[in-house]
């Protein structure tokens, strides 16, 4: 290798530099540490903003590097939080039951602690009975070691079944969905274990940390979403640079060629679809202790759509293009549905944009998947166009993202 | 009231036969006109019967009014009379008829007979009732014997066979009296004829009849069971019944202590705190089972407080007793013989539950169908996600609702409505393909994107214009109601008209496609665009007008499904992801393909849900997951396409 990495992608460093800033100025500003001109509640909304740039990366690894459209990657994002939400909801409730037991004239048996949070978590749902997806809510280590294996394996299974029946292009896209609105469905239940439609709440409060203010705590776990963004950029990055990188997008290109070259390209594909469902599974357990709620219309088909049109709108094939389009997506959103955006008088009509924000995105999608293709990094690219350097020559692949001659030499 | 008492008495003796009956009832009120007046339920049922057996035409009269507050007895001399307000006083009547004058209200005592002697009256009445000269009454009374049958009605009942002339009541007596003769008879072989002559009858009143018979209870006996029981089954405690239960039934019995539950015993523990310690275990030890069972047993020792018992001692109780399930009716023959016409029952029931389940299953098929008809077109043709096909499904079903705000009768505004939401659809498709997934044909990927912005635009549009609220669509009177087939087998008109409309458009779409000159091409644009461009067809033109009535049969599906599923504008989010299913397990590009689909899905739904009926919820899940297992074994579907099209 002659060149490090770094030098190799000045745009990581950039990116990785921004991140920082971004970081640092927030933390200065909160309400925890510093000037106190962020309120908590906004410096949650830029937590989870962050932990949806890092599904975004997720997605636009296997979207658009490796081109599966997979609509189920927000379900291994719920998956994720689940897992983190049982620990949350266990040991919060263990220490509420053990505080309320405290004050009986006998100490408190394991069996009553177990009964008491029992009762407390499962109460809306009528049972009385731990279910054995619990079995190991009471530990943080083997909760934290399901959060990565449930999605994991999930995906894998998944994936393998589908990839190597050779289930390609849209039908994956509505398999994927497929598996999405069965999650969902079986989380509606109330005997899935996980409280049907009531989903697990409270997760805001971290157990062990009950005279911690929520100001200190948003603080911790936006630092925490921002390493994990910068982490999975990083991860990525160097995934997508390599030699890897090449077999994967000449896998989106021409799948059929790269098979005939002898890749195993069920094996590539296979192992980006879990790697995806993985860095989508930390998301979630970081994102959801922001929310403080989890339910299973987490799940709905639509969240993993939506995903896809944040990594469409930021651009494929970009790194920072989908992390700008998760984060440019999900704020606005956040601010025109929050009842924040002024209303647009026309004389006639008056625009409120509660009503009509999901009008202008979805027909800003369009335009976006007409007009753009490459999303708004392929625009400011363009723009910025003399500042990179004109690689020339002709694409390798049909693909306008596919690697161009130069690139390729490097 | 001894001039009326002789008055009676020369009537008895002078008139023979029918006026002799004719004063009997007077008579027998008379004779006990102290209970009549005062009457308790212990005592009172020889007078009704005496009454009821008098063969007077009035015995009736009388003990209708008796039961509605109808009789009163006269202050002065005990008389009883039967009353009708008139003015402010009572116009009286005495108890063979005549009219007796008229009464101030302070002079009578109005009889309230209490609602046991009142039902008493009731059943004495039915006789009466059920020889009626209006069948009107007749049918009411049977009606009511059968909602609420006692044994008195037996008797009676079988009395009035004979006279009855309308046929049909005579069917029903007949049948009443059989459902009646099965669980009230004494004669057992009389009951287990009776259960045996309904042969192959699944009526619900036979149902309801047979399963009190078959009821049963638990109980122990530490001896033999006693010779009068009859037993319906001998059960282990562990493997029959869990152990728990049998201590339970020990307990109700009376034969076996409460079992100590941890509350109890942590309760006891409380009560006997002392000094930091209980039965001499220190308060902090007390955090374990093991520790409170040990302080439970000192205690115990000490005699401070009562004995549970121990495991040890539950198993040795146990094995001492033995349990059986007890039939509540006492004859074995009857049981017997009721038990098996229930199996026999609940086989043929089992029958037609499968044949009303075929029946939904192609309903639902229909529906599915017909919703995904449209988008088998545009995807089988044209290789385009429509994601914004259940937005037109929703489009068609506000059509259908704008177009009956316009037209008030339902029958012509369906009428209208259908022909319109096509046109309306099929215009919106035709904009959509032009505008938009023209420019993607080359990104079909993409077309998944953008027809799914499209799709939350459309859903957020209608949601602006209609409100979130749910809006009617009402189909017409002549298609409310359903075809019932007997008590099970039922299907409502409604499906049947889907199911009708369905086949019609499967019908005109197979015509379409290999009868006329756009069917051709569009086959050959389907089977080879390149291709069919060099022979002369114009693919956008075909691609255009594929989109556009693929789209229009989506707005027809909608207001099909409008009328029986409210029309919301998240109407088209239920059936998109199923129509997907639909297409995919079919096979694409092919309408018996489609067809094939709706129908193993539908199928398959109604099926999954017969076995797990609670949970809607799973069978879906279970139905989804099926068929991602499917495409693992048929990737392209049911019916996979032949040909070049096919080799991707």
């Amino acid at each position: 290798m002659k060149h490090s990495f770094f030098a190799k992608n000045p745009s990581v460093l950039l990116f990785l530099a921004c991140l920082a800033l971004f970081t640092i100025a927030v933390t200065v500003m909160s309400e925890a540490w510093g000037l106190s001109l962020i309120p908590t509640s906004f410096v949650k909304t830029l937590g989870k903003t962050l932990c949806l740039c890092l599904v975004a990366l997720a997605m636009d690894l296997i979207w658009g590097f490796t081109g599966i459209l997979s609509l189920g990657h927000m379900a291994f994002f719920a998956i994720g939080g689940y897992m983190i939400g049982m620990w949350l909801m266990y040991a919060r409730t263990e220490e509420i039951v053990i505080l309320s037991l405290a004050n009986s004239p006998l100490p408190a048996t394991p069996e009553e602690i177990r009964q008491g949070i029992t009762s407390q978590i499962f109460g809306v749902v009528g049972s009385s009975e731990l279910p054995p997806i619990w079995s190991f809510a009471h530990s943080l280590p083997l909760q934290l070691l399901l959060v990565l294996l449930v999605p994991g394996l999930l995906a894998l299974v998944f994936g393998w079944l589908a990839f190597r029946s050779r289930v390609t292009g849209v039908y994956l896209s509505i398999l994927t969905q497929a598996m999405t609105l069965t999650l969902a469905l079986w989380l509606f239940q109330n005997d899935s274990g996980l409280r049907g439609n009531n989903g697990l709440s409270g997760l805001q409060n971290i157990p062990g940390l009950g005279q911690t203010s929520q100001d200190v705590i948003s603080i911790w776990l936006f630092l925490a979403s921002a390493l994990a963004l910068a982490l999975g950029y990083l991860l990525l990055s160097s995934i997508t640079s390599g030699k890897f990188g090449s077999v994967i997008r000449a896998i989106r290109d021409d799948e059929t060629r790269m098979r005939f070259l002898g890749y195993p390209v069920e094996s590539y594909k296979l192992f980006v679809f879990t790697l995806a469902a993985l860095i989508a599974a930390i998301a979630g357990a970081l994102y959801y202790p922001q929310a403080g709620i989890i339910n299973p219309a987490e799940l709905a088909p639509i969240a993993s759509i939506y995903l896809a049109v944040w990594v469409a709108i930021g651009g494929r094939g970009q790194l920072w293009g989908a992390v700008l389009g998760a984060a440019l997506v999900s704020l606005l959103s956040s601010w025109f549905t929050g009842g924040r955006a002024p209303d647009l008088p026309l004389g006639f009509y008056t625009i409120k944009w509660v009503d009509w924000w999901l009008i202008l995105l979805g027909l800003g999608f369009v335009c976006v998947t007409l007009f753009a293709p490459q999303g708004l990094a392929g625009l400011l690219q363009r723009l910025a166009g003399p500042l990179t350097p004109r690689r020339g020559g002709a694409p390798l692949g049909p693909d306008p993202g596919a690697l161009q001659e130069k690139e390729a030499r490097e | 009231m001894r001039t009326l008492f002789l008055l009676f008495a020369l009537l008895l003796a002078l008139t023979p036969a029918r006026a002799q009956a004719e004063g009997k009832a007077a008579a027998v009120v008379l004779d006990n006109a102290g209970q009549v007046a005062k009457p308790s339920r212990q005592s009172i049922g020889p007078v009704i019967d005496a009454l009821a057996a008098s063969g007077d035409p009035m015995a009736a009269e009388i003990l209708a009014a008796w039961a509605e507050k109808g009789l009163a007895q006269r202050k002065s001399d005990g008389v009883i009379f039967l009353i009708r307000p008139s003015g402010d006083g009572w116009a009286l009547r005495d108890l063979t008829g005549a009219e007796a004058g008229i009464a101030a209200k302070t002079d009578m005592t109005e009889l309230k007979p209490n609602a046991g002697v009142r039902g008493l009256i009731q059943t004495a009445l039915v006789q009466f009732t059920l020889a009626d000269p209006d069948p009107a009454r007749r049918a009411e009374a049977l009606t009511a014997i059968a909602r609420d049958a006692s044994a008195g009605h037996l008797e009676p009942l079988r009395n009035a066979i004979p006279g009855e002339s309308n046929p049909v009541l005579l069917a029903q007596k007949h049948r009443l009296e059989r459902l009646l003769t099965l669980r009230f008879d004494p004669d057992s072989a009389a009951r287990v004829k009776a259960i045996e002559s309904f042969g192959a009858d699944t009526g619900l009143d036979l149902r309801a009849a047979l399963t009190p018979l078959t009821t049963t209870r638990r109980a122990a006996f530490d001896s033999p069971p006693p010779a009068g029981a009859n037993i319906a089954r001998a059960l282990i405690p562990g493997t029959d019944i869990p152990a728990e239960e049998a201590w339970d039934i020990l307990i109700a019995a009376g034969a076996a202590p409460e079992r100590l539950s941890v509350k109890t015993a942590r309760d006891a523990l409380i009560a006997n705190i002392a000094n930091g310690e209980v039965g001499g275990v220190k308060l902090a030890a007390l955090n374990d089972q093991a520790a409170r069972d040990r302080a439970y047993t000192a205690l115990e020792a000490a005699g401070a407080v009562p004995p549970a018992a121990t495991e040890d001692e539950v198993a040795a109780t146990l094995a001492r007793y033995h349990f059986y399930d007890l039939y509540t009716e006492p004859e074995p023959a009857v049981t017997t013989a009721a038990s098996a016409a229930l199996s026999a029952i609940s086989t043929r029931v089992g029958a037609m539950q499968a044949a009303d389940l075929a029946l939904d299953a192609v309903s639902l098929a229909s529906i599915y169908f017909l919703a995904a008809i449209g988008l088998a077109i545009t995807f089988g043709v044209m290789g385009v996600i429509n994601m914004a096909h259940g937005e037109f499904i929703m489009m068609g079903a506000y059509t259908g609702y704008v177009v009956q705000l316009i037209i008030p009768d339902y029958t012509i505004s369906i009428i209208v409505a259908l022909p319109m939401a096509f046109a309306v659809t099929f215009a919106a498709g035709v904009a959509m393909e032009r505008l938009v997934i023209r420019h993607l044909y080359k990104r079909p990927l993409e077309t998944l994107l953008a027809t799914f912005g499209i799709s939350i635009a459309l859903q957020q549009l209608a949601k602006n214009i209609f409100g979130t609220q749910a809006r009617p669509l009402t189909a017409p009177a002549w298609l409310d109601g359903q075809l019932a087939f007997n008590d099970i087998i039922a299907i409502s008109y409604i499906r049947i008209a889907i199911f009708v409309l369905a086949t019609l458009f499967l019908c005109f779409i197979l015509f379409v496609m290999k009868r006329t000159r756009l069917g051709l091409e569009v086959r050959a644009v389907q089977q080879n665009r390149n291709m069919a461009a060099s022979m002369g067809i114009n693919p956008d033109r075909i691609n255009m007008l594929t989109f556009g009535l693929g789209s229009g049969i989506a707005g027809i599906a909608g207001v099909a499904i409008g009328l029986f599923a409210k029309v919301t504008s998240e109407l088209g989010n239920d059936y998109i992801v199923q129509s997907f299913m639909t297409v995919v397990v079919g096979g694409v590009g092919n309408i018996w393909g489609t067809l094939a689909g709706a129908a193993l899905i539908g199928t398959l739904q109604k099926g999954i849900e017969w076995l797990n009926p609670s949970n809607t919820l799973a069978a879906q899940t279970w139905m989804i997951l099926f068929i991602i297992l499917f495409i693992q074994f048929r990737p392209r579907g049911i019916i996979a396409l032949k040909g070049r099209a096919a080799g991707d």
